[in-house]
């Protein structure tokens, strides 16, 4: 009960004239970034969290959110509009969304996945006003080594669950580590990594890194790839709206599997992206008429989108209560709130309690107000993809310098931004996934300080991560993860020898 | 998507035509490079000191077996490429023209990028802007004369007026008292 008032106090803060304004302002730029290739969630919102460091920080926190969510809103667009997905989680919408809007029904392809992100985002906020307090209560007997137990769980979870060869996945993190090491300790003092150069001392900036990987490098591929806009408009009437929300009540165990898919996602860190793959394979695997799949079936539009912004949502659950992001975008959110001087975490909810439930209640308010603008600006959207990608590419490149700059107002960002942009190129193309750099590059430090912590306590004893029955169920957990790809291998080396014998 | 998967499974059929970057070569570089960087870790971390002090782990312990593993990993990736060297000869990393169109953008980006030092950001903005318009979409001289300075007039009143957030400013800016 408690939790509920604290959810009506938290409206009575989100609920405020300007807080409503950024919420628009930020739904609007979110949409424009989701639309834009080269600009995605992760990197937009690292591009503007400098400009928001003079404002109150539930404002800031607030806008930022709102780009994030509008940008999961605006990658349905082009995928089904123009069959280009704005975003990494929206490839799978193009499937039966592109084919919808080929066959004239556009409008309804938008409503349904407007409606189907709408309903998977309310889903998981619900989730999180139930179960963060919780957690966060649970969370505040965790000691260094249970943090760390739990890191090793995330980053061991992004291994087990990765799409791409766990070899490279592994690579990617540890890259990041070795990144994030690089700088002052702040342990010992010492100078780790920096071989004399003064411009290393303060280390690598995820932010930089972000919009380096996820900017710079999304242009380059766009450009190999020969981008060009052909697509079909649509306008969507108000009849329209409610005919498709008719059809929609008939998907509902659609819903139900992928707002339990993308939620189970999003807080284990797996993200929007294999949540919205994982969901529509599931929703053709159980159809009864999985042959319709990929030719214009609603079901197919209503599955990964559901499930992406369930996911898109839910990773702000472990970034709330435990401090760690499930996607690189909470991570870039996380990023903000330290900056801001907010430190995430259990503590965060007894302490900075109008901040918390402000953020939640305006996640309910967000996803009203994003449904609606998406809802009634899509021919505008429609029109700025007509311009030329001559004119988009340089602005965006521009763009992304001066997110660079203004981070740490610094130069040196701007060169490392080009050479992450040109390393980004390189892993996407050679299947090297970007999300553990990132989210150990954000969470090295402190991980390694958990660690540290744990050993110092310990006298320097492995033991201390089995020494009681929750931290060493978390580090059998993380290990088994770590694992589960040579159970694969095994499986298939297995069948391979069942084969020849045959 | 599905077109391209098409084209680039009957790519690799077909060897690799002169200009055209292997797959193998840029994954084994990568490895390489990868490899080249776990040793500056491990390096820098036995200079720090990997062990024990009397106030716990020294700032070497974390880095060093990071770097040990980075290693391994790297190196795992470059036998298992090295394995397979002759049967992947014709994978494609990328066509000669793909390679053109990616320099297309990173060489004008770089040089951009060098030159805000010297001028600021909002002069090598618009020059950039005009660069990709003429380049890349054949636009006329109204065009290029108009467009690319109002977005950098749009983005000097966008930061150093409404965010007051000051960029970097050249010689330009000083002559118009900025």
């Amino acid at each position: 009960m408690d939790d509920l008032n604290n959810l009506l106090h938290g409206f009575s803060v989100a609920a405020t004239l300007p807080n409503l304004g950024y919420m628009l302002v930020g739904i609007l730029l979110g949409v424009l970034i989701g639309v834009l290739p080269g600009l995605g969630g992760a990197n937009g919102v690292a591009i503007l969290l400098p400009l928001t460091f003079s404002m109150d920080p539930t404002t800031a926190i607030i806008m930022l959110s709102c780009i994030y969510w509008g940008a999961l809103f605006g990658g349905a667009i082009t995928s089904i509009l123009f069959n280009i997905p704005g975003e990494p989680w929206s490839v799978a919408t193009t499937f039966d969304g592109y084919p919808m809007a080929q066959r004239g029904q556009a409008a309804q392809a938008l409503t349904a996945a407007f409606t189907s992100s709408f309903v998977g985002a309310v889903f998981a906020t619900l989730l999180i006003t139930f179960l963060a307090p919780l957690l966060a209560r649970f969370a505040l007997r965790f000691g260094p080594a249970e943090l760390f137990a739990v890191q090793l769980l995330t980053f061991c979870s992004f291994v087990g669950m990765s799409r791409e060869a766990p070899v490279k996945t592994l690579i990617a993190m540890l890259l990041g580590f070795a990144l994030a090491a690089v700088g002052l300790d702040d342990m010992t003092g010492q100078l780790r990594m920096t071989f004399g150069f003064t411009e290393m001392l303060k280390g690598f900036d995820f932010l930089i890194a972000v919009i380096g990987l996820f900017g710079m490098g999304e242009i380059l591929l766009t450009m190999e790839e020969g981008l060009a806009f052909k697509g079909q408009s649509a306008r969507i009437s108000p009849r329209v709206v409610l005919q498709t929300w008719w059809q929609l009540l008939r998907h509902w165990k659609t819903f139900l599997r992928s707002m339990a898919i993308g939620c189970w996602m999003g807080i284990t860190p797996g993200g929007a992206t294999p949540a919205s793959f994982m969901s529509y394979g599931v929703a053709r695997r159980m159809a009864k008429n999985p042959d319709d799949f990929g030719k214009g079936e609603m079901a197919g539009v209503v599955a990964p989108e559901t499930a992406a912004h369930a996911a898109g949502t839910a990773a702000l659950l472990p970034m709330l209560t435990l401090g760690i992001p499930g996607s690189p975008t909470a991570a870039v959110l996380l990023g903000g709130l330290v900056i801001w001087g907010l430190q995430p975490g259990p503590m965060l909810f007894t302490e900075h309690k109008d901040f918390v439930w402000g953020l939640i209640a305006s996640m309910y308010l967000a996803n009203i107000v994003g449904l609606l603008v998406v809802l009634s600006t899509v021919p505008f959207w429609a029109a700025i993809l007509r311009i030329p990608f001559a004119i988009i590419a340089p602005v965006i490149i521009v763009t992304c310098a001066i997110g660079a700059y203004t981070v740490h107002s610094s130069m040196f960002d701007v060169y490392l931004m080009l050479g992450f942009g040109v390393l980004g190129y390189l892993f996407k193309k050679l299947k090297y996934p970007m999300a553990p750099l990132v989210l150990a590059l954000v969470l090295g430090d402190k991980a390694e300080a958990n660690f540290r912590q744990s050993m110092l306590l310990s006298q320097g004893h492995l033991g201390i991560f089995w020494s009681n029955g929750l931290v060493g169920s978390i580090t059998v957990l993380a290990l088994l993860m770590l694992l589960w790809p040579l159970l694969d291998l095994a499986k298939g080396w297995a069948r391979r020898r069942e084969g020849l014998a045959a | 998507m599905s077109e391209t998967d098409g084209a680039e499974a009957a790519d690799q059929e077909a060897a690799a035509r002169p200009g055209d970057w292997q797959q193998r070569w840029v994954e084994s570089l990568m490895a390489l490079l990868l490899l080249g960087l776990a040793g500056l870790v491990i390096m820098d971390s036995l200079r720090l000191g990997t062990g024990w002090a009397d106030d716990g782990p020294r700032s070497g312990y974390f880095p060093f077996r990071i770097g040990l593993a980075l290693a391994a990993c790297s190196a795992w990736l470059l036998l298992k490429q090295l394995l397979v060297w002759r049967r992947s000869r014709g994978e494609v990393f990328a066509e000669r023209g793909q390679l053109r169109d990616v320099a297309a953008v990173l060489l004008p980006t770089t040089v951009y990028v060098a030159l805000i030092p010297w001028l600021g950001i909002y002069l090598p903005s618009a020059l950039l802007i005009a660069w990709f318009m003429w380049r890349q979409g054949r636009y006329g001289w109204p065009m290029l004369l108009g467009l690319p300075p109002a977005i950098s007039v749009f983005l000097f009143l966008l930061f150093e007026r409404w965010f007051v957030q000051p960029l970097p400013k050249g010689p330009l800016e000083h002559w118009l008292g900025f």
